[in-house]
Protein backbone atom coordinates (compact mmCIF):
# COMPACT_ATOMS: atom_id res chain seq x y z
CA UNK A 1 0.00 0.00 0.00
CA UNK A 2 1.12 3.51 -0.80
CA UNK A 3 0.32 6.28 1.68
CA UNK A 4 0.98 9.96 1.22
CA UNK A 5 0.20 11.94 4.37
CA UNK A 6 0.24 15.73 4.71
CA UNK A 7 2.95 16.06 2.09
CA UNK A 8 4.50 19.48 1.56
CA UNK A 9 7.29 20.01 -0.97
CA UNK A 10 9.24 23.20 -1.48
CA UNK A 11 11.65 24.19 -4.22
CA UNK A 12 14.51 26.44 -3.27
CA UNK A 13 14.45 29.44 -5.58
CA UNK A 14 17.55 31.60 -5.00
CA UNK A 15 16.52 33.35 -1.78
CA UNK A 16 13.02 31.98 -1.15
CA UNK A 17 11.22 28.66 -0.87
CA UNK A 18 8.39 28.03 -3.35
CA UNK A 19 5.73 25.58 -2.25
CA UNK A 20 4.97 23.15 -5.07
CA UNK A 21 2.92 20.55 -3.17
CA UNK A 22 0.58 21.58 -0.41
CA UNK A 23 -0.69 19.10 2.16
CA UNK A 24 -1.23 16.24 -0.29
CA UNK A 25 -2.95 13.11 0.99
CA UNK A 26 -3.47 9.93 -1.00
CA UNK A 27 -3.75 6.22 -0.40
CA UNK A 28 -3.31 3.58 -3.10
CA UNK A 29 -4.13 0.00 -2.19
CA UNK A 30 -1.71 -2.78 -2.98
CA UNK A 31 -2.23 -3.97 -6.54
CA UNK A 32 -4.30 -0.95 -7.58
CA UNK A 33 -3.72 1.58 -10.33
CA UNK A 34 -4.19 5.22 -9.47
CA UNK A 35 -3.95 8.10 -11.92
CA UNK A 36 -2.90 11.55 -10.83
CA UNK A 37 -4.36 14.10 -13.17
CA UNK A 38 -3.89 17.82 -13.17
CA UNK A 39 -2.75 20.85 -15.13
CA UNK A 40 0.85 21.38 -16.22
CA UNK A 41 2.99 22.84 -13.47
CA UNK A 42 0.67 21.44 -10.83
CA UNK A 43 3.33 19.41 -9.10
CA UNK A 44 2.37 16.00 -10.56
CA UNK A 45 5.91 15.16 -11.60
CA UNK A 46 7.25 16.48 -8.30
CA UNK A 47 4.89 14.12 -6.47
CA UNK A 48 6.15 11.28 -8.62
CA UNK A 49 9.77 12.18 -7.86
CA UNK A 50 8.99 12.08 -4.15
CA UNK A 51 7.43 8.64 -4.59
CA UNK A 52 10.47 7.51 -6.59
CA UNK A 53 12.80 8.63 -3.83
CA UNK A 54 14.45 11.19 -6.11
CA UNK A 55 13.27 14.14 -4.01
CA UNK A 56 13.99 13.44 -0.35
CA UNK A 57 13.65 16.95 1.00
CA UNK A 58 9.95 17.10 1.95
CA UNK A 59 7.61 17.41 4.91
CA UNK A 60 4.98 14.82 5.77
CA UNK A 61 5.02 11.09 5.22
CA UNK A 62 5.37 8.98 2.11
CA UNK A 63 5.11 5.28 2.88
CA UNK A 64 5.38 2.13 0.83
CA UNK A 65 3.98 -0.85 2.75
CA UNK A 66 4.31 1.11 5.98
CA UNK A 67 7.94 2.15 5.50
CA UNK A 68 9.21 5.56 4.43
CA UNK A 69 9.98 5.48 0.73
CA UNK A 70 13.61 4.59 0.15
CA UNK A 71 14.97 3.39 -3.20
CA UNK A 72 17.61 1.35 -1.36
CA UNK A 73 14.91 -0.69 0.41
CA UNK A 74 11.95 -0.57 -1.96
CA UNK A 75 11.78 -1.75 -5.52
CA UNK A 76 10.52 1.19 -7.51
CA UNK A 77 10.04 0.93 -11.25
CA UNK A 78 10.05 4.34 -12.91
CA UNK A 79 8.95 4.96 -16.49
CA UNK A 80 9.78 8.60 -17.24
CA UNK A 81 8.18 10.73 -19.92
CA UNK A 82 10.99 10.15 -22.40
CA UNK A 83 11.38 6.51 -21.32
CA UNK A 84 14.80 7.01 -19.70
CA UNK A 85 16.49 4.52 -21.99
CA UNK A 86 20.24 4.59 -22.38
CA UNK A 87 21.11 5.01 -26.04
CA UNK A 88 24.49 3.32 -25.75
CA UNK A 89 23.01 0.12 -24.32
CA UNK A 90 21.07 -2.47 -26.30
CA UNK A 91 17.44 -3.18 -25.50
CA UNK A 92 18.52 -6.25 -23.53
CA UNK A 93 21.14 -4.29 -21.56
CA UNK A 94 18.58 -1.57 -20.85
CA UNK A 95 16.05 -4.09 -19.56
CA UNK A 96 18.64 -5.88 -17.43
CA UNK A 97 19.96 -2.66 -15.93
CA UNK A 98 17.29 -2.24 -13.23
CA UNK A 99 17.79 -5.75 -11.85
CA UNK A 100 21.54 -5.55 -12.30
CA UNK A 101 21.66 -2.43 -10.11
CA UNK A 102 19.22 -3.80 -7.53
CA UNK A 103 20.25 -7.43 -7.23
CA UNK A 104 23.60 -7.79 -9.01
CA UNK A 105 24.42 -9.11 -12.45
CA UNK A 106 24.18 -12.79 -11.54
CA UNK A 107 20.69 -12.54 -10.04
CA UNK A 108 18.61 -11.74 -13.08
CA UNK A 109 15.57 -14.00 -13.34
CA UNK A 110 15.99 -15.08 -16.95
CA UNK A 111 12.72 -17.04 -17.07
CA UNK A 112 10.82 -13.97 -15.91
CA UNK A 113 12.76 -11.89 -18.44
CA UNK A 114 11.70 -14.22 -21.26
CA UNK A 115 8.09 -14.04 -20.05
CA UNK A 116 8.11 -10.24 -20.05
CA UNK A 117 9.73 -10.12 -23.48
CA UNK A 118 6.96 -12.33 -24.80
CA UNK A 119 4.20 -10.35 -23.09
CA UNK A 120 5.54 -7.04 -24.36
CA UNK A 121 6.36 -8.42 -27.80
CA UNK A 122 10.02 -7.40 -27.59
CA UNK A 123 11.76 -10.64 -28.56
CA UNK A 124 12.79 -9.38 -32.00
CA UNK A 125 14.35 -6.17 -30.70
CA UNK A 126 16.66 -7.26 -27.88
CA UNK A 127 19.89 -6.67 -29.79
CA UNK A 128 18.85 -3.28 -31.13
CA UNK A 129 19.73 0.11 -29.68
CA UNK A 130 17.04 2.60 -28.53
CA UNK A 131 17.87 4.84 -31.48
CA UNK A 132 16.66 2.07 -33.78
CA UNK A 133 13.24 1.78 -32.10
CA UNK A 134 9.90 3.55 -32.55
CA UNK A 135 8.28 5.47 -29.68
CA UNK A 136 5.93 2.57 -28.91
CA UNK A 137 8.80 0.08 -28.84
CA UNK A 138 10.84 2.32 -26.53
CA UNK A 139 7.83 2.62 -24.24
CA UNK A 140 7.57 -1.18 -24.08
CA UNK A 141 11.30 -1.53 -23.35
CA UNK A 142 10.98 0.98 -20.52
CA UNK A 143 8.00 -1.00 -19.20
CA UNK A 144 9.95 -4.26 -19.43
CA UNK A 145 12.86 -2.73 -17.51
CA UNK A 146 10.51 -1.63 -14.73
CA UNK A 147 8.61 -4.94 -14.60
CA UNK A 148 11.73 -7.15 -14.52
CA UNK A 149 12.49 -5.46 -11.22
CA UNK A 150 9.30 -7.03 -9.74
CA UNK A 151 8.55 -3.62 -8.24
CA UNK A 152 6.61 -2.74 -5.09
CA UNK A 153 5.55 0.36 -6.95
CA UNK A 154 5.41 1.25 -10.63
CA UNK A 155 5.50 4.95 -11.49
CA UNK A 156 4.63 6.29 -14.92
CA UNK A 157 5.21 9.94 -15.74
CA UNK A 158 3.17 11.00 -18.79
CA UNK A 159 4.55 7.83 -20.32
CA UNK A 160 2.10 7.64 -23.22
CA UNK A 161 2.04 11.34 -24.09
CA UNK A 162 4.76 11.22 -26.76
CA UNK A 163 3.05 8.44 -28.74
CA UNK A 164 0.74 8.91 -31.71
CA UNK A 165 -2.95 8.06 -31.14
CA UNK A 166 -2.91 4.54 -32.61
CA UNK A 167 0.35 3.49 -30.94
CA UNK A 168 -0.86 4.98 -27.66
CA UNK A 169 -4.05 2.87 -27.77
CA UNK A 170 -2.10 -0.29 -28.55
CA UNK A 171 0.51 0.27 -25.84
CA UNK A 172 -2.14 1.19 -23.26
CA UNK A 173 -4.03 -2.01 -24.06
CA UNK A 174 -0.83 -4.01 -23.80
CA UNK A 175 0.03 -2.28 -20.53
CA UNK A 176 -3.34 -3.31 -19.02
CA UNK A 177 -2.86 -6.91 -20.16
CA UNK A 178 0.57 -7.01 -18.54
CA UNK A 179 -0.72 -5.27 -15.43
CA UNK A 180 -3.52 -7.88 -15.11
CA UNK A 181 -0.82 -10.54 -15.17
CA UNK A 182 1.45 -8.97 -12.54
CA UNK A 183 -0.92 -6.72 -10.51
CA UNK A 184 1.78 -4.20 -9.64
CA UNK A 185 0.72 -1.19 -7.56
CA UNK A 186 0.89 1.60 -10.12
CA UNK A 187 0.68 5.36 -10.08
CA UNK A 188 0.24 7.06 -13.43
CA UNK A 189 0.74 10.78 -13.84
CA UNK A 190 -1.14 12.22 -16.80
CA UNK A 191 -2.92 15.30 -18.06
CA UNK A 192 -5.12 13.22 -20.39
CA UNK A 193 -8.60 12.60 -18.91
CA UNK A 194 -9.42 9.70 -21.25
CA UNK A 195 -6.12 8.00 -20.41
CA UNK A 196 -6.78 8.41 -16.68
CA UNK A 197 -10.27 6.90 -17.00
CA UNK A 198 -9.10 3.99 -19.17
CA UNK A 199 -6.02 3.08 -17.16
CA UNK A 200 -6.83 3.62 -13.49
CA UNK A 201 -9.15 2.39 -10.77
CA UNK A 202 -8.93 5.67 -8.88
CA UNK A 203 -8.26 9.13 -10.18
CA UNK A 204 -6.66 11.76 -7.95
CA UNK A 205 -7.14 15.31 -9.16
CA UNK A 206 -4.31 17.66 -8.30
CA UNK A 207 -4.76 21.43 -8.33
CA UNK A 208 -2.30 23.80 -9.92
CA UNK A 209 0.72 25.10 -8.07
CA UNK A 210 0.97 24.60 -5.19
CA UNK A 211 -0.32 21.14 -6.03
CA UNK A 212 -3.03 19.87 -3.73
CA UNK A 213 -5.01 16.67 -4.16
CA UNK A 214 -8.53 18.11 -4.28
CA UNK A 215 -10.50 14.98 -5.08
CA UNK A 216 -10.10 11.23 -5.51
CA UNK A 217 -12.67 9.69 -7.82
CA UNK A 218 -13.42 5.98 -7.91
CA UNK A 219 -13.50 4.88 -11.56
CA UNK A 220 -15.81 2.02 -12.59
CA UNK A 221 -14.72 2.31 -16.24
CA UNK A 222 -11.19 1.05 -15.63
CA UNK A 223 -9.91 -0.96 -18.59
CA UNK A 224 -13.15 -0.70 -20.55
CA UNK A 225 -12.76 -0.31 -24.29
CA UNK A 226 -15.05 1.93 -26.37
CA UNK A 227 -16.25 3.67 -23.23
CA UNK A 228 -16.59 7.12 -24.77
CA UNK A 229 -20.29 6.70 -25.57
CA UNK A 230 -21.24 5.41 -22.12
CA UNK A 231 -23.15 7.66 -19.74
CA UNK A 232 -20.70 6.91 -16.91
CA UNK A 233 -17.78 8.03 -19.04
CA UNK A 234 -19.48 11.30 -19.89
CA UNK A 235 -20.31 11.84 -16.20
CA UNK A 236 -16.79 11.11 -14.94
CA UNK A 237 -15.23 13.09 -17.77
CA UNK A 238 -17.45 16.07 -17.03
CA UNK A 239 -16.79 15.78 -13.29
CA UNK A 240 -13.04 15.72 -13.85
CA UNK A 241 -13.22 18.66 -16.25
CA UNK A 242 -15.28 20.61 -13.75
CA UNK A 243 -12.81 19.92 -10.95
CA UNK A 244 -9.87 20.82 -13.17
CA UNK A 245 -11.55 23.96 -14.51
CA UNK A 246 -12.63 24.99 -11.03
CA UNK A 247 -9.00 24.83 -10.15
CA UNK A 248 -7.80 26.97 -13.04
CA UNK B 1 29.76 4.26 -40.87
CA UNK B 2 33.09 5.97 -40.60
CA UNK B 3 35.12 2.98 -41.66
CA UNK B 4 33.33 2.78 -44.97
CA UNK B 5 34.20 6.41 -45.57
CA UNK B 6 37.84 5.38 -45.58
CA UNK B 7 37.90 3.85 -48.99
CA UNK B 8 41.42 3.56 -50.24
CA UNK B 9 40.28 4.94 -53.57
CA UNK B 10 39.27 8.23 -51.88
CA UNK B 11 42.74 8.56 -50.37
CA UNK B 12 44.43 7.83 -53.64
CA UNK B 13 42.29 10.50 -55.33
CA UNK B 14 43.12 12.99 -52.54
CA UNK B 15 46.85 12.28 -52.88
CA UNK B 16 46.70 12.59 -56.65
CA UNK B 17 44.97 15.98 -56.35
CA UNK B 18 47.44 17.28 -53.73
CA UNK B 19 50.49 16.06 -55.65
CA UNK B 20 49.04 17.30 -58.94
CA UNK B 21 48.58 20.81 -57.52
CA UNK B 22 52.03 20.58 -56.00
CA UNK B 23 53.54 19.58 -59.32
CA UNK B 24 51.82 22.55 -61.02
CA UNK B 25 53.17 24.90 -58.32
CA UNK B 26 56.68 23.46 -58.79
CA UNK B 27 56.53 24.02 -62.54
CA UNK B 28 55.34 27.62 -62.07
CA UNK B 29 57.73 28.60 -59.26
CA UNK B 30 60.69 26.43 -60.35
CA UNK B 31 62.99 27.00 -57.35
CA UNK B 32 64.90 24.48 -55.18
CA UNK B 33 62.64 25.47 -52.27
CA UNK B 34 59.84 23.51 -54.02
CA UNK B 35 61.14 20.07 -54.98
CA UNK B 36 59.22 17.71 -57.24
CA UNK B 37 56.66 15.64 -55.27
CA UNK B 38 57.91 12.38 -56.77
CA UNK B 39 61.45 13.27 -55.55
CA UNK B 40 60.09 13.55 -52.01
CA UNK B 41 58.34 10.19 -52.20
CA UNK B 42 61.46 8.53 -53.62
CA UNK B 43 63.50 10.15 -50.83
CA UNK B 44 61.10 8.80 -48.20
CA UNK B 45 61.27 5.31 -49.65
CA UNK B 46 65.07 5.44 -49.78
CA UNK B 47 65.82 7.06 -46.42
CA UNK B 48 62.88 6.20 -44.16
CA UNK B 49 64.35 3.11 -42.61
CA UNK B 50 67.86 4.55 -42.32
CA UNK B 51 67.25 8.20 -41.36
CA UNK B 52 63.62 8.98 -40.59
CA UNK B 53 62.13 5.99 -38.72
CA UNK B 54 63.95 6.73 -35.45
CA UNK B 55 62.53 10.28 -35.43
CA UNK B 56 59.01 8.95 -36.08
CA UNK B 57 59.34 6.53 -33.18
CA UNK B 58 60.49 9.28 -30.79
CA UNK B 59 57.69 11.63 -31.84
CA UNK B 60 55.02 8.93 -31.64
CA UNK B 61 56.13 7.86 -28.16
CA UNK B 62 56.05 11.47 -26.94
CA UNK B 63 52.56 12.02 -28.41
CA UNK B 64 51.18 8.78 -26.98
CA UNK B 65 52.66 9.28 -23.50
CA UNK B 66 51.51 12.93 -23.40
CA UNK B 67 47.98 12.00 -24.46
CA UNK B 68 47.86 9.10 -22.01
CA UNK B 69 48.66 11.54 -19.20
CA UNK B 70 45.98 13.91 -20.47
CA UNK B 71 43.33 11.21 -20.66
CA UNK B 72 44.20 9.54 -17.37
CA UNK B 73 43.86 12.83 -15.49
CA UNK B 74 41.45 14.73 -17.76
CA UNK B 75 38.74 12.04 -17.93
CA UNK B 76 38.27 11.65 -14.14
CA UNK B 77 38.40 15.43 -13.62
CA UNK B 78 35.86 16.02 -16.44
CA UNK B 79 33.55 13.32 -15.06
CA UNK B 80 33.71 14.68 -11.51
CA UNK B 81 33.01 18.22 -12.75
CA UNK B 82 30.10 17.11 -14.93
CA UNK B 83 28.55 14.82 -12.34
CA UNK B 84 29.02 16.70 -9.06
CA UNK B 85 27.83 20.32 -9.10
CA UNK B 86 30.03 21.18 -6.11
CA UNK B 87 33.20 19.91 -7.80
CA UNK B 88 32.21 21.88 -10.90
CA UNK B 89 31.68 25.08 -8.93
CA UNK B 90 35.12 24.70 -7.32
CA UNK B 91 37.13 23.59 -10.35
CA UNK B 92 35.44 25.52 -13.18
CA UNK B 93 36.94 28.90 -12.24
CA UNK B 94 40.40 27.29 -12.03
CA UNK B 95 40.00 25.53 -15.38
CA UNK B 96 38.54 28.59 -17.15
CA UNK B 97 41.27 30.82 -15.71
CA UNK B 98 44.05 28.58 -16.99
CA UNK B 99 42.47 27.48 -20.27
CA UNK B 100 43.20 30.67 -22.29
CA UNK B 101 46.85 30.94 -21.23
CA UNK B 102 48.99 30.17 -24.29
CA UNK B 103 50.70 27.06 -22.99
CA UNK B 104 53.61 27.41 -25.36
CA UNK B 105 54.56 30.53 -23.35
CA UNK B 106 55.13 28.19 -20.40
CA UNK B 107 57.85 26.28 -22.28
CA UNK B 108 60.77 28.10 -20.57
CA UNK B 109 59.29 27.37 -17.14
CA UNK B 110 58.59 23.74 -18.02
CA UNK B 111 62.17 23.42 -19.32
CA UNK B 112 63.53 24.84 -16.08
CA UNK B 113 61.48 22.39 -14.04
CA UNK B 114 61.70 19.25 -16.20
CA UNK B 115 64.97 19.84 -18.03
CA UNK B 116 65.67 19.49 -21.73
CA UNK B 117 64.72 15.81 -22.12
CA UNK B 118 61.56 13.98 -23.07
CA UNK B 119 59.68 15.01 -19.90
CA UNK B 120 59.39 18.59 -21.14
CA UNK B 121 57.87 17.50 -24.45
CA UNK B 122 55.38 15.20 -22.72
CA UNK B 123 54.45 17.85 -20.14
CA UNK B 124 53.88 20.43 -22.88
CA UNK B 125 51.57 18.05 -24.75
CA UNK B 126 49.74 17.37 -21.48
CA UNK B 127 49.38 21.07 -20.66
CA UNK B 128 48.04 22.03 -24.05
CA UNK B 129 45.57 19.13 -24.41
CA UNK B 130 44.37 18.76 -20.80
CA UNK B 131 41.98 21.74 -20.66
CA UNK B 132 39.97 21.11 -23.84
CA UNK B 133 39.64 17.44 -22.85
CA UNK B 134 38.30 18.33 -19.38
CA UNK B 135 35.82 20.90 -20.71
CA UNK B 136 34.60 18.58 -23.48
CA UNK B 137 34.05 15.65 -21.12
CA UNK B 138 32.39 17.81 -18.47
CA UNK B 139 29.92 19.14 -21.06
CA UNK B 140 29.19 15.64 -22.36
CA UNK B 141 28.38 14.38 -18.84
CA UNK B 142 26.04 17.33 -18.36
CA UNK B 143 24.35 16.49 -21.68
CA UNK B 144 23.22 13.06 -20.49
CA UNK B 145 19.41 13.35 -20.20
CA UNK B 146 18.07 13.79 -16.66
CA UNK B 147 15.52 11.02 -17.27
CA UNK B 148 18.35 8.51 -17.40
CA UNK B 149 19.64 9.62 -13.99
CA UNK B 150 16.13 9.61 -12.49
CA UNK B 151 15.63 5.94 -13.28
CA UNK B 152 18.99 5.20 -11.65
CA UNK B 153 18.15 7.25 -8.53
CA UNK B 154 14.80 5.45 -8.21
CA UNK B 155 16.72 2.16 -8.20
CA UNK B 156 18.87 3.37 -5.34
CA UNK B 157 22.01 3.22 -7.50
CA UNK B 158 25.25 4.44 -5.91
CA UNK B 159 27.36 7.17 -7.53
CA UNK B 160 29.89 4.52 -8.47
CA UNK B 161 27.22 2.43 -10.22
CA UNK B 162 25.86 5.48 -12.06
CA UNK B 163 29.33 6.52 -13.24
CA UNK B 164 30.19 2.96 -14.28
CA UNK B 165 26.92 2.13 -16.02
CA UNK B 166 25.82 5.49 -17.40
CA UNK B 167 28.50 8.17 -17.40
CA UNK B 168 31.59 6.29 -18.55
CA UNK B 169 29.99 4.50 -21.52
CA UNK B 170 28.13 7.72 -22.33
CA UNK B 171 31.27 9.81 -22.75
CA UNK B 172 33.28 7.46 -24.96
CA UNK B 173 32.29 9.51 -27.99
CA UNK B 174 33.44 12.71 -26.25
CA UNK B 175 36.73 11.08 -25.27
CA UNK B 176 37.40 10.13 -28.88
CA UNK B 177 36.41 13.61 -30.11
CA UNK B 178 38.77 15.11 -27.53
CA UNK B 179 41.50 12.80 -28.73
CA UNK B 180 40.91 13.84 -32.33
CA UNK B 181 41.32 17.51 -31.41
CA UNK B 182 44.22 16.82 -29.09
CA UNK B 183 46.22 14.91 -31.68
CA UNK B 184 46.36 17.93 -33.99
CA UNK B 185 47.37 20.17 -31.11
CA UNK B 186 49.87 17.64 -29.77
CA UNK B 187 51.61 17.36 -33.14
CA UNK B 188 51.85 21.15 -33.42
CA UNK B 189 53.29 21.62 -29.95
CA UNK B 190 55.61 18.68 -30.39
CA UNK B 191 57.02 20.16 -33.58
CA UNK B 192 57.91 23.27 -31.62
CA UNK B 193 59.30 21.60 -28.50
CA UNK B 194 61.40 19.11 -30.47
CA UNK B 195 63.55 22.03 -31.56
CA UNK B 196 64.98 22.23 -28.07
CA UNK B 197 67.26 19.81 -26.25
CA UNK B 198 66.89 16.79 -28.52
CA UNK B 199 68.36 15.21 -31.61
CA UNK B 200 65.39 12.97 -32.22
CA UNK B 201 61.83 13.64 -33.25
CA UNK B 202 60.13 14.91 -36.38
CA UNK B 203 60.33 18.53 -35.23
CA UNK B 204 64.09 18.27 -34.93
CA UNK B 205 64.35 16.35 -38.21
CA UNK B 206 62.41 18.95 -40.20
CA UNK B 207 64.21 21.98 -38.77
CA UNK B 208 67.61 20.31 -39.04
CA UNK B 209 66.95 19.51 -42.73
CA UNK B 210 65.86 23.10 -43.30
CA UNK B 211 69.06 24.47 -41.73
CA UNK B 212 71.13 22.14 -43.88
CA UNK B 213 69.18 23.41 -46.91
CA UNK B 214 68.10 19.84 -47.62
CA UNK B 215 64.59 20.74 -48.80
CA UNK B 216 63.71 17.27 -50.06
CA UNK B 217 64.46 15.84 -46.62
CA UNK B 218 62.53 18.70 -44.99
CA UNK B 219 59.43 18.05 -47.11
CA UNK B 220 59.78 14.33 -46.44
CA UNK B 221 59.56 15.13 -42.72
CA UNK B 222 56.49 17.33 -43.19
CA UNK B 223 54.76 14.66 -45.26
CA UNK B 224 55.53 11.99 -42.67
CA UNK B 225 54.26 14.23 -39.87
CA UNK B 226 51.05 14.59 -41.81
CA UNK B 227 50.87 10.82 -42.30
CA UNK B 228 51.36 10.26 -38.56
CA UNK B 229 48.36 12.53 -37.92
CA UNK B 230 46.33 10.72 -40.59
CA UNK B 231 47.20 7.34 -39.11
CA UNK B 232 46.14 8.46 -35.62
CA UNK B 233 42.88 9.95 -36.91
CA UNK B 234 42.01 6.71 -38.70
CA UNK B 235 42.90 4.76 -35.56
CA UNK B 236 40.45 6.86 -33.54
CA UNK B 237 37.72 6.41 -36.13
CA UNK B 238 38.26 2.65 -36.01
CA UNK B 239 38.04 2.80 -32.20
CA UNK B 240 34.82 4.79 -32.47
CA UNK B 241 33.37 2.19 -34.79
CA UNK B 242 34.18 -0.55 -32.27
CA UNK B 243 33.33 1.29 -29.04
CA UNK B 244 30.22 3.22 -30.17
CA UNK B 245 28.16 0.69 -32.13
CA UNK B 246 24.91 2.56 -31.29
CA UNK B 247 26.00 5.40 -33.56
CA UNK B 248 25.79 3.26 -36.72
Amino acid sequence: MIEIKNLDVYYKNVDKHVKVIDNANLTVKKGDICAIIGPSGGGKSTLLKVLAGIIVDYEGKVLIDGKTVNPKIHRIGLIPQNYGLIKWKTVEENIFLSTKIKDGKGNIDLNFYEKILKELKLKDFVKRYPGELSGGQMQRVSMARALLLKPNLLLMDESFSALDAMTRENVQKLFLEVWEEHKVTTIIVTHDIKEAIYLSKNIAVISSSPGKIVEVISNPLFGRVNMEMEIEYIQINSKLRKTLKGDS
Amino acid sequence: MRLKEYKIVNFIIAFIIIFGLWQIAVMIINKPLFPQPYAIIINIVRTFHKDIAIHVVYSLIRIIVGLLFTLSIGIPVGILMGYFKKVDSILSPIIYFNYPIPKIALLPIVMLIFGLGDSTKVVMIFLITFFPVVVNIKDEVKNIPEDVFYTMYSLGATHFQIIKEIVLPGIIKAILTSLRISIGTAISVLFFTENFGTEYGMGYFIMDSWMRINYIQMYSGILILSLIGLFLFILIDVLEEILCPWRK
